[in-house]
């Protein structure tokens, strides 16, 4: 039997490799402290209308999308199609998180590529970013109508990951809403 | 449109990959000789398209067409041509198909090789390695069609790119990766004739002396691309550092370490006969590594522990291609394999054996890399936590397994194949073993900061290099003149690169002086008797970066032996560099480079200054390795019209040494 | 038993005694080397000896920069959005050290409680990189690369 054990070795670090991969899926740097607890306070002007403030307590009552973005990223662009597409479906509102942005280019930038934010909030200092423990752009945060963190992706989001990984959540979240 | 034309050219390349696959193994089973011959024409129409394919990739990138992705992540309006050319392979698309073109380059090699009217590989037998590497080409075509094309559009198309990362901006990156694939993808020859030999049952000592010089060729371009991408980290990474033992470095390392194996298990096999099973797993294995290393590298799952970035459908990918390749050739060993060992037998003292401790020294240094490269995703899958294996583990652990490996160097070219004498070959290294304790001594006389790793290490790389001298005066005396058979010759020069790499690491990793200091402009600091003055820093503008310069005098015993311009830059894509200073020289390197500005004002910068003994020998040692592997390919047996079938073993044992190549990394 | 036979049977006891000592020393240095990664959070609540290594990520607290001028000593604290633990260290920051960056400490706790990092890595880039940029870092090719960006390890750490 000697003569099979290269294969058999090779079967068991392929199968170690498999579970690795099924990791690497999870791509979150830290998991998120975040997920199942409120999230952090945060009062930000829109972008475009500065004098116009939006809090967290505003936003209470519906579940949605927290994007963080900026035009300086080319990331953020490449994801830029799913989240038009997002806004369109009308699946859940999809509110910007505009990043250590210039707001003048990032109206420059939603005019050329489409603007998808129900509501873009600005976080000009990356205060807010902090508080949320953002890694990178872009970044999405799903926050539910009572203002939980319930998920987190890093990177891109796609309708792969969407469907896979949020769709689920949300269907989860509506049957809490209805169950009480 | 021209990135359509590459998309297409690609498609066509992995028709004829599979063609190239199909119709010669068809026609060696069938015994077809217009069949077997479809896999030279499949094969030159492959490297065709292929090379297209790249020229077009290269176009895009001269003529800055950001409407490719691919482009305009790695590069930008200002970047110089040079980096344009070299951003071609600076990303993953672009350094895939680069590997592709490399498979097809071999294989033309190949081809052209056993298409020669001298050529002794049967037609049958030619005819199935082209088809194997037709495999191997058509299963990484697939994968830059579907999961990696760097022809995918990104539209609308950005105004300008993102620029290539200014780390990869250096004429070290420029021929870093493609020498690193040679190497790579080389071993893809050697699998092939292994395979191609299991599937046609002639698995005798002939098929190892076909794939031997291709096995030779790919190990001194993977020798040499290693020591390039060390000598390049050391210079462009601003913290002065070789070898880093992570993922990646081990990834390149692991079928270096195999190489070497089969290197020395070849030479056995090809004068002696024996190990022939085990030759066929390393040539398997050798290989099996690359694609390993292309997987832990290429899916995220080594650095998803600590990072994000990760793509699973190309893990996914991967590793049914690993399945099917791996899987495929190891199930085909396991039915195949000779029951019988063949082979002349040998005592426990004897060339034979001593290389058998050889291989098995690689081996379990092999395990050992792969456990502490693997061992993350090992705690991740059995929920043991984020855990990261740090580099004390290698570090000490490779020396422990290497000592013995080099210290038996000089005994195993001097003894003799089948049976020798412990003593005889003894006797013959007391000269060198004085030789080498003298050094040492005077080594530790010389220098106080020498400690016990520093003189062993001194102590065996002498006795490599003195060891290896010894036998050549021997050699050059029995001969009456002053020439080597090439292999001869190859094996003395691998070895002696042996020694002076051991000796170069161990200075530099326990002799280097490194201080981390704050010093403003007019500041002072000596190390190891020499002064560096701190004159400043000055702005200057480059390309497509802008820079803080610092001067830095240094003097020595008062005189004045170098001026030396660290710089800190900040490329247009807000990425920022340290260019390190370094002033190089036989038996010390000085290296300065720029931290971060402590005090803008008054211009206090935070400074690293290294004095770093001999570390030119590390890469000094791996070039002697690298041209000996080309020397003893250059040998006389490998152009010979016909070789005759008569045995090898029939002369004497002195005269045949093997090309027992270089041992330690 | 046959001499030869015995012969084979000592070299292959043998071989077994130095692939076991071989895998014996490995596993000792493997535990020795192991480093966790915790995160603020995790390191309040588990409570992590003092003295013990290992790495720590989380973001620079935006205000919380304190370095002397005249030496390379600089005091910090990184948060993970609900904890903090305050950092010490004393050697040259990596090029991508900023406030409210991404990093990764290596180092271990002293009695009070504060991190003493030996070597601290910065996140390359505040863009999550696309996935063929970081394989520009780390693909096969490029050992260095991946040090390039990653250093010890981590593809997107650089010290």
């Amino acid at each position: 039997m000697k003569r099979w054990l290269p294969l058999i070795s090779f079967a068991i670090l392929a199968i170690l490799l498999g579970f690795g991969l099924k990791n690497a899926d999870t791509k979150s740097l830290i998991p998120s402290p975040l997920i199942d607890k409120p999230a952090p306070d945060f009062n930000l002007p829109l972008v475009g209308q500065p004098e116009v403030f939006v809090s967290k307590s505003d936003l209470l009552g519906t579940t949605y999308l927290l994007n963080v973005w900026g035009s300086w990223c080319a990331a953020c662009r490449v994801e830029h199609p799913f989240m038009n597409q997002l806004s369109r479906s009308g699946i859940l509102p999809v509110v910007g998180l505009n990043w250590k942005d210039e707001p003048t280019e990032a109206i420059a930038w939603l005019k050329q590529f489409g603007d998808p934010y129900s509501i873009n909030m600005s976080d000009y200092s990356g205060r807010t970013a902090i508080d949320f423990g953002v890694y990178g752009a872009p970044e999405s945060f799903i926050i539910d109508a009572k203002g939980n963190v319930r998920y987190k992706h890093i990177g891109v989001l796609n309708q792969q990951i969407f469907e896979r990984e949020i769709q689920p959540l949300l269907a989860t979240i509506a049957r809490e809403v209805s169950g009480q | 449109m021209i990135a359509e034309l590459g998309q297409l050219t690609l498609i066509i390349a992995a028709l004829l990959a599979l063609a190239q696959f199909a119709f010669p193994i068809y026609g060696a089973w069938r015994n077809n000789q217009s069949f077997m011959a479809m896999g030279n024409s499949t094969a030159y129409g492959q490297f065709v398209f292929v090379s297209i394919a790249l020229g077009i990739l290269t176009y895009s990138f001269l003529v800055q067409d950001f409407s490719l992705a691919y482009v305009a992540n790695n590069s930008n309006s200002d970047l110089p041509i040079i980096y344009r050319i070299s951003a071609v392979w600076g990303a993953h698309e672009g350094s895939l198909l680069l590997w592709v073109f490399i498979i097809t380059l071999w294989t033309v090699a190949v081809t052209v090789v056993s298409s020669r009217k001298t050529s002794v590989l049967p037609k049958a037998f030619s005819a199935r390695v082209i088809a194997i590497l037709g495999l191997v080409s058509f299963g990484f075509l697939l994968f830059v069609i579907f999961t990696s094309n760097p022809f995918d559009r990104i539209l609308p198309a950005p105004f300008d790119g993102r620029d290539l990362n200014p780390l990869l901006q250096d004429i070290g990156l420029i021929i870093h990766p493609p020498m690193l694939y040679l190497g790579y993808v080389g071993f893809a020859v050697a699998f092939a004739f292994a395979i191609a030999a299991l599937l046609g049952g002639e698995i005798n000592r002939e098929w190892v002396r076909w794939a031997r010089p291709w096995t030779l060729l790919a190990w001194s371009f993977l020798t040499f691309g290693i020591a390039l991408g060390s000598w390049w980290a050391y210079y462009e990474l601003g913290w002065g550092g070789w070898w880093f033992w992570d993922p990646v470095e081990n990834a390149s390392f692991m079928p270096w370490i195999v190489g070497t194996a089969l290197l020395h298990a070849q030479a056995v096999t090809e004068k002696r006969g024996s190990f022939i099973g085990w030759t066929l797993l390393l040539s398997i294995s050798a290989f099996s590594l690359s694609l390993l290393g292309a997987f832990l590298v290429r899916s995220g799952v080594i650095t998803s522990v600590h990072a994000f970035a990760s793509d699973p459908t190309r893990g996914v990918f991967i590793l049914m291609y690993l399945g099917v390749i791996v899987g495929g050739s190891l199930a085909l060993y396991a039915l195949r394999v000779p029951k019988m060992i063949s082979g002349s037998g040998f005592t426990w003292f004897s060339r034979e054996s001593l290389i058998l401790i050889n291989n098995l020294l690689l081996t379990v240094a092999l395990f050992m890399v792969l456990l502490g490269t693997l061992y993350p995703i090992i705690a991740d899958a059995f929920g043991m936590g984020k855990i990261s294996v740090g580099p004390p583990y290698f570090g000490s652990l490779f020396i422990v397994i290497m000592a013995p490996l080099v210290m038996l160097i000089p005994l195993a070219a001097y003894s003799r194949w089948k049976q020798d004498k412990a003593g005889r070959v003894l006797s013959k290294l007391l000269v060198p073993l004085f030789i080498s304790i003298a050094v040492t001594a005077m080594v530790a006389w010389q220098n106080d900061a020498s400690n016990l790793r520093t003189l062993s290490g001194v102590f065996a790389g002498t006795w490599v290099i003195s060891g290896t001298l010894r036998y050549t005066i021997e050699r050059f005396r029995k001969n009456n003149r002053f020439t080597l058979p090439r292999s001869e010759f190859a094996m003395v020069l691998a070895h002696i690169g042996v020694g002076v790499f051991v000796i170069g690491v161990a200075m530099v990793e326990t002799t280097s002086t490194e201080k981390h200091l704050a010093m403003g402009s007019g500041d002072s600091y000596t190390i190891a008797e020499y002064q560096f003055t701190f004159k400043g820093t000055e702005h200057i503008d480059g390309p497509n970066f802008s820079a803080e310069r610092g001067t830095f005098l240094v003097t020595k015993n008062g005189k004045l032996i170098s001026t030396m311009y660290p710089e800190k830059r900040q490329y247009r894509n807000n990425q920022i560099m340290t260019e390190a200073a370094l002033d190089p020289g036989f038996t010390r390197d000085l290296y300065v480079s720029l931290g971060d500005p402590l005090d803008e004002a008054r211009q206090i910068w935070a400074v690293r200054i290294y004095e770093k003994p001999f570390i030119r020998w590390i890469w000094l040692g791996a070039l002697m390795m690298t041209f000996a592997g080309l020397i003893a390919l250059s040998d006389r047996r490998y152009r010979r019209k016909k070789t005759h079938q008569n045995e090898p073993s029939a002369e004497p044992s002195n005269n045949t040494n093997p090309l027992t190549n270089g041992s330690m990394p | 038993m046959t001499p030869t036979r015995k012969k084979r049977l000592t070299v292959v006891l043998l071989i077994l005694l130095g692939v076991s000592v071989a895998a014996a020393i490995a596993m000792t240095a493997l535990q020795e080397n192991l480093l966790y990664f915790l995160s603020p959070s995790e390191v309040a609540e588990q409570q992590m000896p003092t003295g013990r290594q290992f790495r720590l990520g989380g973001l620079v607290k935006e205000g919380s920069v304190n370095r002397a001028t005249d030496s390379l000593k600089i005091r910090f604290r990184v948060t993970d959005g609900l904890k903090e633990v305050e950092i010490h260290y004393d050697d040259i920051l990596p090029d991508l050290f900023r406030e409210g960056q991404g990093i990764i400490a290596i180092g271990s706790l002293d009695n009070n409680r504060v991190f003493q990092a030996d070597e601290v890595l910065a996140k390359h880039d505040e863009e999550y990189m696309a996935p063929e940029v970081a394989d520009a870092l780390q693909k096969a090719g490029h050992p260095r690369a991946s040090k390039d960006s990653t250093s010890v390890a981590p593809s997107e750490y650089k010290p």
